[in-house]
């Protein structure tokens, strides 16, 4: 299920805020999440999911990895949010405060309904779900391999520390179990894994070291407060040279096997799988949107 | 007639003899001799300090169909002019050409009510924005339209003698009895006099207006006794904090600062950034901001500027202090960081506004100016500027230095958001052209980047940033994302009388701007 398109960072566009949405295409976040949650104040829920339906439908930016974070599972809203968000057609949508892997199922089993309803490809939507509580992490893997839509896991450190009673800080030892938990879990089940946001838009070298972190774990990508932030969260997560390479070789030999008629390809020994191959594109897109030129003597 | 930028132009506009702007190459050459109204001195030797207004104006013998000038550096805080007209009216003196440097927007009192009431009959200035621009534009009735020219046009115009000033009142935050005068010190310090000196030497009076009387001799003199032939003291001058009291901060608009920091990198994705280069970033939200990122881009480059030119703001003087900017040539002073800077640092050299952009004098700053960015209301695919008028035609701001900088700098750098609310600032045709799209180098917005083909550094430019992986659009493709957000405006309707003359930097006439027809 997992594409080759950059998360490196996530922005949220309220969808109760037109100019907003409007101005969140043109950063240069990799993925625009427009919300119907959190930011949109209650009387506002129904205006927000037309627009959010509209512009998503009729205006969404080319070269953006799309989502839209509907309302809660238990929500009055939820209903309405997914007849919308499915018809909208965004690459994924994003669930908020998942806790147990049956809820995220009954998700997906609900936007296959709707896709089917209006004739759209069933399962060309992605779900990304959000891991906000004790219970959510506890049950990780299981949310993750729940269906084959899910794609990503992503933390929400606010909701997370305030299940388990802690104090947000901003070197985040509070959460360091919580990432590394995350993080396995997503390895495990093969999902990607997208960080906790930095509150602070104010502290870009807090940020820097925050990131710093999120990236040295193994994270995939963050999510980002503020468009700010942006640029300073892409730059960490671009690939070294040696990463650079690596990635090369790999396509190369999925190439050569596919020429061949291979059914299973090897590199130095170990054999290539799909998330293998799809790791190396990420690779390499991330290293071209950090402007390394890919191809001649040095890469 | 059609000038050069595709504008229709009557060949005459009541007595105002068209010149049409020809393009870039095709600057009239300026072959008369300098003007100047100033005379040998008439006054009685020290008695220059008048008792009140009303007596400088009597003693310079200001009569009905004069001409009166003011510069606008106390911007919005200004007291100076409501005084000086007030008096004038209560003095019956009527048809005056009033000639600032810019008006900017004071309501109390009225400038509109000194044309409604007769004192003022002609204007002309840099800009007329506020209530009397709206007004102007919607009809005003005025014996004349509105002359309006760049900064650097209007000393040329005072030099040729088409703007010959009787009387020019400058403010002044402090001043001996003499006239030796500066904005540097004071409680109403406005910085720089730059827009004054031409008018000090040129007219036949001139009046200084201060609050703050000084032993003689005032230092700094930014404006001699030479040519100051009265010199008044007033209760106040201005308001501290409409003259700018403090620093501007940087904004915190994410799209403002995107804007900022791609024209930042455009600047030192240039060859010509490199140690001495020289710069004009502006005031604006967006010029704040570049002006700290080209800073980083500066000190991490190790170099340092030659010169910053024009209107000085704080974090310009920060960049002088930390050595990333070797001088600063300030015309202009648009905050008290940056009005207080000059008096303590030899470095930081108050100019004359002539010396910054007329480009008739034997050379001008611009001349040498690297990078110079603009902000901009609308742009078109000519890359034609309008810094005037707004979406309904609306007088929105002056003309400022901005066809002097585009024309001057090697790389002149417009910054503007692709929509501002729900209009688009991209677009197929500006309404007023201001500035001409061939001296227009780059356009830096949200959406993307464009590069004019036509201007005479664009293959340059092209390489730099192509080589620093910067990425650029046609500018087709911004005008295409903006009209699908916004949809395609309807076209302003306008009557057929002309209510503004707009000048280029050459004195020809770039376009005119119509009656906005009202429902």
């Amino acid at each position: 299920m997992q594409t080759a398109k950059l998360k490196r960072t996530s922005l949220y566009a309220s969808g109760a805020n037109a100019i907003n949405m409007i101005q969140a295409a043109f950063y240069n976040e990799d993925c625009l999440v427009y919300d119907l949650e959190d930011s949109v104040p209650t009387s506002e829920k129904d205006s927000a999911r037309l627009l959010v339906y509209n512009t998503v439908r009729y205006h969404r930016p080319a070269d953006k990895y799309v989502l839209i974070r509907v309302n809660g599972i238990y929500s009055e809203y939820i209903d309405e949010d997914l007849e919308a968000a499915v018809r909208a057609r965004p690459d994924a949508i994003r669930i908020p405060k998942v806790e147990y892997p049956e809820e995220a199922a009954r998700i997906c089993q609900r936007i296959t309904e709707i896709e089917t309803a209006a004739g759209m490809e069933v399962g060309k939507i992605e779900v990304w779900c959000n891991i906000e509580s004790y219970l959510g992490l506890i049950n990780a893997y299981e949310i993750a391999t729940a269906d084959p839509r899910i794609v990503a896991l992503a933390l929400g450190a606010e909701d997370y520390t305030a299940s388990m009673k802690s104090h947000r800080t901003k070197a985040g030892a509070e959460i360091f179990y919580a990432r590394n938990a995350l993080l396995t879990a997503c390895r495990h089940a093969g999902v990607e894994a997208i960080d906790a946001v930095f509150s602070d838009i104010n502290d870009i070298e807090g940020l820097k070291e925050d990131t710093a972190l999120t990236r040295n774990l193994g994270f995939d990508g963050k999510t980002c407060v503020h468009p700010r932030q942006i640029d300073i969260v892409n730059s960490f997560f671009t690939p070294s040279p040696k990463e650079i390479k690596y990635a090369l070789r790999v396509l190369e030999a999925v190439e050569q096997g596919k020429l061949q008629k291979k059914g299973a390809v090897t590199l130095d020994g170990s054999m290539i799988d799909k998330p293998m191959e799809l790791r190396a594109r990420t690779t390499l897109a991330q290293a071209e949107a950090a402007g390394i030129k890919i191809g001649g003597d040095q890469l | 007639m059609i000038n050069a930028v595709g504008r229709e132009l009557p060949e005459k506009i009541g007595d105002y003899i068209v010149k049409p702007y020809a393009g870039p190459q095709e600057a009239i050459e300026a072959e008369q001799p300098v003007c100047s109204r100033r005379k040998p001195s008439k006054r009685a030797a020290g008695n220059k300090l008048m008792p009140d207004l009303k007596a400088a104006i009597e003693a310079c013998g200001l009569k009905d169909g004069m001409t009166i000038s003011f510069h606008h550096s106390f911007r919005e805080g200004d007291k100076i002019i409501g005084q000086v007209l007030t008096a004038i009216k209560e003095l019956g003196i009527k048809n005056l050409r009033f000639a600032p440097s810019a008006v900017v927007n004071i309501k109390n009192p009225s400038i509109v009510d000194f044309v409604k009431d007769g004192t003022i009959d002609r204007i002309q200035a840099s800009g007329i924005r506020g209530e009397l621009g709206d007004a102007v534009v919607d009809g005003l009735d005025l014996s004349e339209p509105v002359i309006l020219r760049p900064h650097g046009a209007r000393p040329h115009a005072i030099e040729t003698g088409a703007l010959s000033i009787d009387v020019a009142f400058i403010g002044a935050s402090a001043s001996d009895d003499f006239g030796n005068c500066t904005g540097q010190t004071g409680p109403n310090a406005c910085g720089s006099l730059g827009y004054s000196f031409i008018d000090a030497v040129s007219a036949e009076n001139v009046v200084v207006i201060t609050d703050n009387i000084v032993p003689y001799p005032c230092v700094p003199i930014s404006i001699s006794q030479m040519y100051v032939d009265y010199v008044v003291k007033v209760d106040e001058i201005g308001d501290p904090v409409k003259i700018g009291a403090g620093a501007a901060r940087m904004t915190k608009n994410p799209r403002d600062i995107l804007i900022a920091q791609r024209t930042a990198d455009v600047i030192a994705a240039s060859r010509l950034f490199k140690d001495g280069y020289s710069f004009q970033t502006g005031a604006g939200a967006i010029s704040i901001a570049c002006t700290n990122f080209l800073a980083e881009h500066t000190e991490k480059a190790g170099i340092q500027a030659s010169y910053a030119l024009g209107g000085m703001t704080a974090n310009i003087v920060e960049m002088h202090n930390k050595g990333l900017v070797r001088t600063l040539l300030c015309s202009q002073s648009f905050d008290a960081v940056a009005a207080k800077a000059m008096a303590d640092d030899p470095n930081i050299v108050e100019i004359d506004n002539s010396m910054y952009a007329n480009m008739f004098n034997k050379s001008c700053s611009l001349d040498k100016l690297n990078f110079g960015v603009l902000g901009a209301l609308e742009i078109d695919v000519d890359f034609n500027i309008n810094i005037l008028t707004g979406s309904s035609g609306e007088m929105m701001s002056g003309l400022g230095g901005g066809p002097d900088v585009a024309d001057g700098a090697d790389i002149s750098i417009v910054t503007i958001p692709i929509i501002r609310g729900r209009i688009p600032s991209v677009v197929e045709k500006v309404f007023t052209c201001c500035t001409p799209g061939s001296s227009v180098a780059v356009v830096v917005t949200e959406a993307g980047i464009a590069l004019n083909p036509k201007h005479k550094n664009y293959e340059m430019i092209k390489e730099d940033l192509e080589q620093a992986g910067i990425k650029t659009v046609p500018i087709e493709h911004l005008l295409k994302t903006a009209y699908s957000l916004t949809g395609v405006p309807k076209p302003v309707e306008t009557t057929d009388k002309i209510t503004c003359i707009v000048e280029y930097r050459d004195g020809t006439v770039i376009d005119v701007i119509r009656q906005i027809k009202r429902d």
